[in-house]
């Protein structure tokens, strides 16, 4: 009888070709339809050697709830045809915030298998139709409707559980938190495609500004740090987060195109391989070993290292699932950049910022460039692979020749976690 | 409905299956009661006849004291949901019970203040009446 062989390795290597976003924002006008065909029209615009859609062979599209957040199920269909590239398989993946990071991997194994040449994936999320009261409770039904939701245990109140458990471990304070929405918001400023392209000051002006138009008593703040410990200008969501530790409702999608590498050059001379993939399972907060700490990014992320044959030193930049600032420090522990507990002093320390040694979310990351949640995991593939060919702009990396990326999406509280390993290769 | 229900929609009450019947029904007597499997001798939430631990089905009930300790807290300040508005700011718990297994629940308490809460106080259960089907079980500090 043959043994079980876990060996977990691709059977070819693929390639991403191409890259597609849609700006991000709130898009009164447009479905999550629109919203796909907008970021495929960018992709095709941007495909350095030209292109026939009539190549793509398959597709998958992450989306997490077109059903509640729009009244429209069966989406994947619907794009197909509105791209015109029936009647090729397309299918819908959902992982709540992770769909679109786990439809990549579903397209990078269909090439790996030798099925397929050109796939195409990407994700969608039509938030901003409902009234933000409908947009929580379609975002609340992915916790637990037994025994979490009636506990009014939903997103901040979960990560501001996980912020308040770091904070008792290790000698994580609320500036440390809010310092990473500054460092976003910073990154967000330089991003064309990002739902905010303002920096904390810049919003800090705007209020001072306002208050002065409206004859109010104006604010003094003598830094972004101090703007953001006003409780008026940033209340409490869930103590110990306020609103800028967490991400926004979104209108968005993403896309990319993937080939089996030997095909590659027919389409870009720059391709950038999907060099490690990974995916786990984790249990509910309250079941999970620890607080301080997603397992399945953990697990995720050494599989998705060894498959790539690289270790975390190798890195050169990140794009983390940032929902809230807690969830990008609690990352950059998990993928190993920091130590556990020392991910706060590395933000301190300015180490994740565009010249630091370990660069996170260049892109604003979903708090500053939005978290089209069915989008997300994509989006952060697009920027890796932008900064990986060195079309970063005012946002590019400081280091020089940036070989080796990574890009870590997480559905619900950590249910689901996607780790890539994207690498230019020489 | 009364006028307060009408101005905030009720929390969404869980609706048991026959696998969780029994820990509601006792929760409706004011008792907490958990899974254990007799396979691995250990106790579990949430409720289900398969144990987590070993997939054994050799699994009965056993009463919790009810007691054990603040595992990890936050304030919730804004609502997340309509059912929720009202009753903000509440505090989110996990309590790590005497018996082992942990489990999300509510703190009751007056004004909730960071400075009042710490991880690792002692918790006792008590519970509140949802409708004639759910009463849910909350936890206060013990006195």
């Amino acid at each position: 009888m043959a043994t079980i062989n876990k060996k977990r390795q691709l059977g070819r290597p693929v390639s991403v070709v191409g890259a597609g976003l849609s700006q991000f924002g709130a898009f009164p006008d447009k479905d999550s339809r629109d919203l796909f065909v907008e970021a495929f029209r960018d992709m095709i615009q941007n495909m350095d050697k030209g292109f026939d859609i009539q190549d793509i062979e398959c597709a998958y599209v992450g989306n997490y709830s077109s059903d509640l957040f729009e009244h429209q199920g069966h989406t994947a269909p619907i794009v197909a045809d509105w791209l015109g590239i029936t009647p090729i398989p397309i299918t819908r993946i959902e992982n709540a915030c992770a769909s679109s990071g786990s439809a990549l991997r579903e397209g990078v194994m269909a090439i790996a298998s030798g099925m397929y040449d050109v796939v195409l994936v990407g994700g969608m999320e039509k938030m901003t139709n409902l009234p933000t009261d409908g947009v929580t409770d379609v975002l609340a039904s992915a916790a637990d409707g037994l025994y979490e939701v009636p506990a009014g245990l939903t997103f901040p109140g979960i990560f501001g559980a996980i912020a308040k458990a770091h904070m008792d471990r290790y000698e994580t304070n609320l500036d440390h938190l809010l310092k990473v929405a500054i460092k976003n918001h910073a990154n967000g400023a330089l991003n064309p495609k990002a739902q905010f392209q303002q920096t904390v000051n810049t919003m800090a002006e705007r209020r001072i500004a306002r208050a002065q138009e409206r004859g109010q008593d104006v604010p003094e703040y003598n830094s972004e740090l101090d703007f953001l410990n006003d409780e008026r200008a940033n209340p409490w969501i869930a103590w110990p987060l306020r609103l800028y530790d967490c991400a926004p409702i979104t209108d968005g999608a993403s896309c990319v195109l993937l080939v089996s590498e030997d095909i590659a050059h027919n389409f870009t001379d720059k391709p950038i391989n999907i060099a490690g993939i990974g995916q786990a399972t984790g249990k509910p907060l309250h079941d999970s070993d620890e607080l301080t700490s997603l397992s399945a990014a953990k697990a995720a992320s050494q599989q998705a290292y060894e498959m790539a044959g690289i270790t975390v030193s190798n890195v050169d930049l990140a794009e983390v699932h940032d929902c809230f600032t807690i969830a990008e420090i609690v990352a950059t522990e998990d993928l190993g950049f920091f130590a556990p507990g020392e991910g706060p002093r590395a933000v301190d320390e300015g180490r994740t910022a565009l010249d630091g040694d370990h660069p996170i979310n260049t892109s604003g990351g979903l708090k500053a460039k939005g978290h089209p949640v069915g989008a997300s995991g994509v989006g952060q593939v697009i920027e890796i692979y932008h900064q990986l060919r060195g079309e970063g702009g005012e946002r590019q990396v400081k280091k020089e020749n940036p070989t080796v990326g990574v890009t870590h999406n997480v559905g619900g509280t950590g249910g689901t976690c996607v780790v890539n390993v994207l690498r230019r290769e020489s | 409905m009364s006028q307060q229900q009408q101005a905030s929609p009720p929390i969404p009450a869980p609706v048991p299956q026959p696998e969780s019947d029994f820990y509601w029904e006792k929760c409706k007597e004011e008792e907490l009661w958990l899974r254990h499997c007799k396979a691995c001798d250990s106790s579990y939430f949430y409720p289900r006849d398969i144990c987590p631990g070993c997939f054994s089905r050799d699994t009965d009930w056993i009463q919790s004291s009810g007691k054990g300790i603040i595992h990890t807290f936050s304030i919730v300040h804004r609502g997340p949901t309509p059912s929720f508005r009202d009753k903000a700011p509440y505090v989110p718990v996990i309590i790590e019970l005497e018996e082992g297994p942990r489990m999300p629940s509510n703190l009751v308490i007056d004004d909730p203040q960071p400075e009042k809460i710490k991880i690792g106080m002692a918790v006792e259960v008590v519970f509140e009446v949802l409708d004639d089907k759910i009463s849910l079980p909350k936890f206060k500090l013990s006195s």
